[in-house]
């Protein structure tokens, strides 16, 4: 559990610590770049609006110039001759172009001449509001309107005075023509370009949503005195940019439009890849940060684990110790009067030797009592040798061994025991095995009490499995039984002294704690793995030594 | 061939007397102490051909001492250790220095006189291998025979 915590807070840590950085910048740079980029953006489509209205300003300014020097050259009579307006129409068109009509008007309003596709000659201009404007200021140019021709148009007019008299000369310029040229400040998929009026009436028609003369719905003072960039939203919802600057003393209002996604997809792509540059930073220090993290938590948990063991051994070998030690004064301690005993009781055998079992009342029952007696301090003898461990004759000389050859022998004390159990023993020895400096006949005894024990353990019908093997310095052999296992709270008990499972009478308890004393006097170790259900490997090593020359 | 000659040397006095009962019983001629100075005392005095001796004897010369010094008066007397537990270190430190064997306490006589008897074979034919030497080194030198005789 602690491990899990200290893994979270550890990668919280890291990663808060190497992605926040990352982040920050990479939104500042995100920021200013859109910022940057909006900003000159705006400059690009207010630099278009200004040179779109300086053309059409050009357009509008030439084609009242060629009006007013044709009105200039030419008397009255002149031009009111049709034959003779229809050349000046012509040398208009050649000069400049974007003419629909012209036409004289005499200073009570009547139309007195015309050139052109419509029908106006003798209507009367009087009540028009133009017409006064153009009388009095001398030039008029008009906003859009529909007019007696039923039809969407614009006019030029200068008035001429020529002694008393002042006559108009009015021209209508096209408005297609002049649509075009508005438009043709228009790029894009979404950009568009058209004029309004201060009413906020298209003047020319725009490319989307909606006819000339018709409502643009935008408010024509926020674009100010000049010129200025407005950002909007349009009714689908998309950012649209507005550049509007103010033409003819702020009669005309020229406005180019366009659609900030569309201007921004450089932008956004830059902006895309920068994301994913980012996101694969961040996945990639979360993979780092999770990954090492997870490994060094990992190998601290196996240090602390091997730590604990370490030390549960290390408590463990003291306790075994300590009863060691215990165990040979205990053994001391008995010995004694057992030697002191067997001695008496052999005395009274030799002088019963000397008796005449005739004559002695209750011969035998003496003979039969030390017999009892000889019988009860041998039993006693074997206990306290197998609590040392020491039952056999004790050779601290290192012999030549051969391991192999030493479970062979054992195995071959116990088969019959094996056998009449129905238990098999499978023998996989390791054909490689050096010669090792050892004691054969306490190896035999470590080996005796570990298969028999697996016997015992399995019961009846099972098999055991001896392994041995060279790793390292060691040779390793492992009797691995599939008996019942061994519980876990015995595990921690299994090597001290008078431990046993067995039913009384049948094991003294001894047999692993003086294996395990043997081992630990040959410089090797016993240990073992069990699970319940599944079986017990016990593990022998043997560590290989040169044996001491004869 | 002389008696066999014998000293059971153990602080535990029944165990002493009632061995050297038996022993002498079997055609034995054995002395018991309880403890090493006494040993060495009487060794002083006697030549004996096996020393059964206790390791651990509390309360003067412990087995190994007493050992040590045997060796020193009569290093041809042959030395079995008794031990009421077995100490590696301490049996193989008696065996380095010349014990014969050790047993292992309780042990019964038969067992005893095994090992006494494998002890005596050894000295006598220690002993026997020594006078060869003699003779051969006398035959080569003589005039040591004046020296022998005063030894």
């Amino acid at each position: 559990m602690k491990y899990a915590a200290l893994q979270r807070k550890m990668i919280g840590i890291t990663l808060l610590v190497s992605l926040a950085p990352l982040l920050v910048l990479g939104s500042t740079i995100y920021y200013h770049f859109s910022e940057v980029y909006k900003q000159r953006m705006e400059e690009q489509i207010l630099y278009r609006a200004r040179a779109q209205a300086d053309a059409v300003d050009l357009f509008l300014k030439e084609r009242a110039a060629i009006l007013s020097a044709m009105a200039d050259a030419h008397s009255f009579n002149e031009i009111n001759n049709e034959t003779r307006l229809a050349q000046i129409f012509n040398i208009m068109n050649t000069r400049a172009g974007a003419f629909v009509d012209v036409g004289v008007i005499d200073n009570a309003g009547t139309h007195l001449s015309y050139v052109g596709p419509y029908e106006l000659r003798g209507l009367n201009y009087y009540q028009q509001p133009w017409f006064g404007e153009v009388m009095s200021k001398g030039f008029y140019l008009s906003d859009v309107y529909t007019g007696y021709r039923q039809m969407p148009h614009f006019i030029i007019a200068v008035r001429r005075q020529e002694g008393q008299k002042s006559w108009i000369l009015r021209a209508t310029i096209d408005p297609d023509i002049f649509g075009s040229l508005v438009r043709a400040a228009q790029i894009g998929k979404t950009g568009d370009a058209f004029i309004i009026n201060p009413e906020g009436v298209y003047q020319t028609r725009p490319r989307f949503g909606g006819e000339i003369l018709s409502q643009s719905g935008l408010n024509p003072h926020v674009f100010g005195g000049t010129a200025t960039v407005v950002e909007k939203k349009d009714e689908k919802g998309n950012r649209v940019l507005y550049a509007g600057k103010w033409l003819r003393d702020g009669r005309w209002l020229l406005v180019i439009s366009q659609e900030i996604s569309e201007e921004m997809s450089t932008l956004i792509a830059t902006q895309n890849v920068e994301i994913a540059i980012i996101a694969l930073g961040v996945l990639a220090i979360i993979l780092t940060t999770v990954f090492t993290t997870r490994g060094a938590i990992r190998r601290m948990r196996q240090a602390d684990s091997e730590m604990h063991r370490l030390n549960a051994e290390l408590v463990h070998s003291d306790k075994l110790a300590a009863l060691g030690k215990m165990a040979a004064s205990v053994a001391h301690e008995i010995n004694n009067p057992l030697a002191v005993i067997m001695q008496k009781t052999g005395w009274m055998e030799d002088l019963l030797m000397d008796e005449d079992p005739q004559k002695v009342k209750n011969f035998e029952e003496y003979e039969k009592s030390i017999r009892t007696i000889n019988e009860y301090v041998e039993r006693m003898k074997k206990v306290v040798h197998n609590m040392l461990g020491y039952a056999r004759k004790m050779e601290p000389r290192l012999e030549r061994v051969d391991v192999n050859d030493t479970i062979h022998r054992t195995v071959e004390l116990l088969e019959n025991y094996a056998r009449i159990n129905n238990i098999v023993i499978q023998k996989d020895l390791a054909s490689n095995l050096p010669i090792t400096g050892s004691s054969q006949s306490e190896l035999q005894q470590v080996f005796f009490n570990l298969i028999s024990n697996a016997i015992d353990a399995i019961g009846k019908d099972g098999h055991i499995h001896i392994l041995s093997r060279v790793e390292d310095s060691f040779i390793t052999v492992h009797i691995i039984d599939n008996g019942p296992g061994i519980p876990e709270e015995r595990q921690k008990k299994l090597f001290e002294p008078f431990f046993t499972t067995k039913e009384a009478g049948r094991g003294t308890g001894l047999g692993l704690w003086v294996s395990y004393n043997i081992m630990k006097g040959l410089g090797g170790s016993i240990t073992f793995t069990s699970e319940a259900g599944k079986g017990t490997d016990f593990t022998v090593r043997i560590p290989v030594v040169a044996p001491e020359s004869t | 061939m002389d008696t066999f000659k014998v000293l059971v040397v153990d602080d535990e006095q029944p165990f002493v007397d009632t061995t050297v009962n038996r022993l002498v019983k079997r055609n034995i001629e054995a002395v018991g102490v309880l403890s090493g100075e006494q040993a060495l005392e009487l060794m002083k005095k006697r030549l004996f051909d096996v020393v059964v001796l206790d390791i651990k004897m509390p309360g003067g010369m412990d087995g190994i001492e007493t050992l040590r010094e045997i060796k020193k008066i009569q290093p041809l007397a042959e030395v079995i250790l008794l031990t009421g537990h077995a100490s590696v270190e301490t049996s193989i430190e008696g065996m380095r220095l010349g014990a014969f064997d050790y047993l292992m306490k309780p042990v019964s006589l038969e067992d005893l006189m095994v090992k006494l008897a494998q002890a005596f074979e050894k000295k006598d034919s220690h002993e026997q291998k020594i006078r060869k030497a003699k003779i051969k080194d006398l035959m080569r030198h003589p005039a040591r025979v004046l020296e022998q005789e005063k030894d």
